[in-house]
């Protein structure tokens, strides 16, 4: 069955993703989050400072359509994601993006390969696309590893049995796999070494240039900024935020 | 198809506590299908012992009592029936074939049963089949000739020509034997899958002959012993000598009669239960066992309800087990969230889940009923007469399992239900 929203993106010159007066509450308590605007162009990296407790999480959520905005639009490829039911919004997120979490979110108890296949199970979208730029999902989830550094006989493992690093490739993996157009980051590198990091970053900015994505890379690790784009705080973007600061 | 690969993964992670699960259910569904197994069975059995006999005649008792002694060889006769009765219910107009038979004696746990040359021709059991011999023949003029049911040759290991020495009285274990009157195997029955299988039968002369030379209730000793010899010698006298007096029963336990008319069945019993010479039970076979249903019903009833309940704890062990996991699965839950499954997935997730352990549960349920009837098989027709054979599920005990894969699949709702809600108020990130 053909997916009508995956199917119509905006225009490329429009920003893929787009912010604009967002307000969110959680029941019960104070604005956490106010964005008058934000943008994320197509291709561009951003670097988001987002220290604990800054809602970032919140933030993530709502560019996911997992949360719905109290006010204002997130928009994803030209689509507001509030005009979007439920249903169509977990769709159109695995569809158009794929998350790389601070702890790696792998399902311990899979093999490596069927942590990276898994967008491709539950997205005929990125089924396709995957199928269309490498023959097959299992090829591409093959040749992702690989590129990010992964040993074939490291694929059938289970993907606890792996090191951190090994870890944190199969999630990039993951995200990228059916070349979804953002890919959002979530302190991917709090755990690795200096060394390890910078690596990480260069195959991850690789993968993404090849596929085409945009990443949005939410960390607290300023000595990163330097690498990306563009560096923004979540503190200059949220105005609900700028009262604690003093 | 890669939920379901998804949901045996998650459960092989926790195999210990599915295992349990499985095993509890496993357990559960194997007593339920046994009690059953075991209800249904013994009823096709008893059902199937007696067929075409009209009557059953014994001395004043109960009915169930003298349906369960004289066809199932259970419990024992309270009197015995005068043989000028037997004789003159043998020549009632209305009686088409008369079988009289005399029990009291045993061998090697085995009912011995005195009987006519017709019970073998009159006698039938399930769909009105008569009895046949597998080896040999039935017995003859020799008093000292014994026919042997199917499983008292197999169980015993039995063959044409062997000798054996019956015991006084139905114990297993006989302080007082009747060797000095050998039998000799002439004949093995086919298998009836009734109580017949477990007789031996001789004749009603070998019955007599066993007792012949008894005085006060005790074996003859010294002069006044009657050998094997002597009664065959009396047995080989022409009818009206004295001599071939002296095998003719004097009473007997019960006497199947079949009759010309059906119509007739009703008045016989009326006339018999009416009779003058001494007190007396006729019986409809077919109404006896309705009587003993319904006497057994209620404890059969019972059975199955505290075996469903046995089930019914073992699913609810395994809602348990799948809620108790819940909490500390909800990282999995909000990655599976992450890579684009939506809520009703991780409903359908836990909803597999739950199958695929009521599956299971059923399977091994099914293994282990039928491993316990591949070994309790043997055993339990020697001590009870009760062949559990190794057929598939009948269409009842399919219904069953259904029903408890229903009950497994409602009892998932729970879980899925939850897991849905949860997953909906985490969203992508859980940091636990």
């Amino acid at each position: 069955m053909s997916d009508p929203v995956a199917s119509h993106p905006a225009p490329l010159q429009s920003p893929l993703l787009e912010i604009d007066d967002l307000g969110f509450a959680w029941p019960g308590q104070s604005e956490l989050l106010d964005i008058p605007h934000f943008a994320l162009e197509v291709g561009e990296r951003v670097f988001l400072k987002g220290p604990s407790g800054s809602g970032k999480t919140t933030l993530l959520g709502l560019l996911g359509g997992v949360q719905k905005a109290g006010r204002g639009r997130v928009r994803l490829l030209g689509r507001d994601l509030g005009d979007l039911s439920a249903a169509a919004r977990d769709r159109y997120r695995v569809d158009h993006s794929g998350y790389i979490f601070q702890q790696f979110n792998l399902l311990p108890f899979l093999a490596v390969r069927e942590n990276v296949e898994m967008p491709c199970r539950f997205s005929s979208v990125r089924a396709q696309r995957a199928r269309q730029r490498h023959g097959s999902v299992e090829q591409a989830a093959t040749l992702l590893l690989e590129r990010l550094g992964l040993d074939p006989d490291l694929h059938q493992r289970r993907a606890d049995s792996l090191s951190i690093g090994q870890q944190q490739r199969v999630a990039a993996a993951r995200a990228l796999i059916g070349q979804p157009e953002l890919v959002i980051a979530d302190e991917p590198t709090s755990s690795l070494d200096a060394d390890n990091r910078e690596a990480f970053l260069a195959l991850l900015f690789e993968e993404c240039r090849d596929a085409g994505a945009s990443l949005l890379f939410v960390s607290h690790d300023q000595s990163l900024a330097g690498l990306f784009d563009r560096s923004l705080d979540l503190h200059q973007l949220n105005r609900a935020q700028r009262p604690l600061q003093v | 198809m890669h939920l379901l690969r998804i949901a045996l993964a998650s459960l092989a992670n926790r195999r210990f506590i599915a295992l349990l699960t499985v095993v509890a259910i496993g357990l559960s569904v194997c007593l339920l299908l046994a009690v059953e197994r075991i209800r249904s069975e013994a009823r096709a059995s008893f059902a199937s012992t007696v067929s075409g006999t009209d009557l059953i005649v014994g001395a004043r008792s109960g009915s169930l009592n003298l349906l369960l002694y004289s066809v199932f060889r259970i419990g024992n006769a309270t009197n015995n029936i005068r043989w000028e009765s037997y004789e003159a219910l043998a020549r009632h107009p209305q009686v088409k074939w008369s079988v009289p038979i005399s029990l009291g004696d045993s061998h090697r746990g085995y009912r011995v049963m005195g009987t006519s040359e017709g019970y073998f021709e009159h006698y039938r059991y399930g769909r009105k089949q008569s009895l046949r011999l597998s080896e040999g023949r039935a017995f003859a003029a020799d008093p000292f000739e014994v026919v042997l049911g199917a499983e008292v040759a197999r169980a015993l290991g039995y063959h044409l020509d062997q000798e054996l020495v019956l015991a006084h009285g139905v114990a297993r274990v006989s302080l007082v034997k009747h060797d000095d009157k050998p039998f000799r195997v002439v004949g093995i029955l086919a298998r009836t899958g009734t109580p017949v299988d477990r007789t031996l039968h001789i004749s009603l002369a070998g019955m007599e002959a066993l007792h012949i030379d008894w005085q006060s209730g005790m074996p003859a000793r010294g002069a006044a012993r009657i050998d094997a010899e002597r009664v065959r010698e009396m047995a080989a006298c022409s009818e009206d000598q004295l001599c071939a007096q002296a095998l003719q029963p004097k009473a007997i336990t019960a006497v199947l009669l079949g009759l010309n008319s059906r119509v007739a069945t009703f008045g016989l019993q009326r006339e018999i239960n009416q009779y003058r010479g001494e007190p007396l039970l006729a019986i409809l076979p077919g109404v006896a066992l309705q009587e003993l249903w319904s006497l057994m019903g209620v404890a059969e009833k019972a059975l199955l309800l505290v075996s469903l309940f046995v089930v019914l704890t073992g699913l609810v062990g395994m809602l348990t087990a799948i809620l108790a996991s819940l909490n500390e699965r909800r990282r999995e839950m909000a990655i599976l969230r992450s890579v684009g499954a939506r809520p009703w997935h991780l409903a359908l997730l836990l909803l597999l889940e739950a199958l695929l352990l009521t599956l299971a549960g059923i399977l091994l349920g099914l293994t282990l009923l039928y491993l316990g009837i591949a070994i309790g098989q043997d055993p339990l027709q020697a001590e009870y007469g009760l062949y559990l054979p190794l057929r598939i599920p009948s269409s009842y005990e399919l219904t069953l399992l259904g029903g408890i894969l229903c009950a497994g699949l409602t009892m998932g709702l729970v879980p899925a239900w939850r897991a849905y809600r949860q997953s909906l108020a985490d969203g992508l990130s859980i940091r636990l």
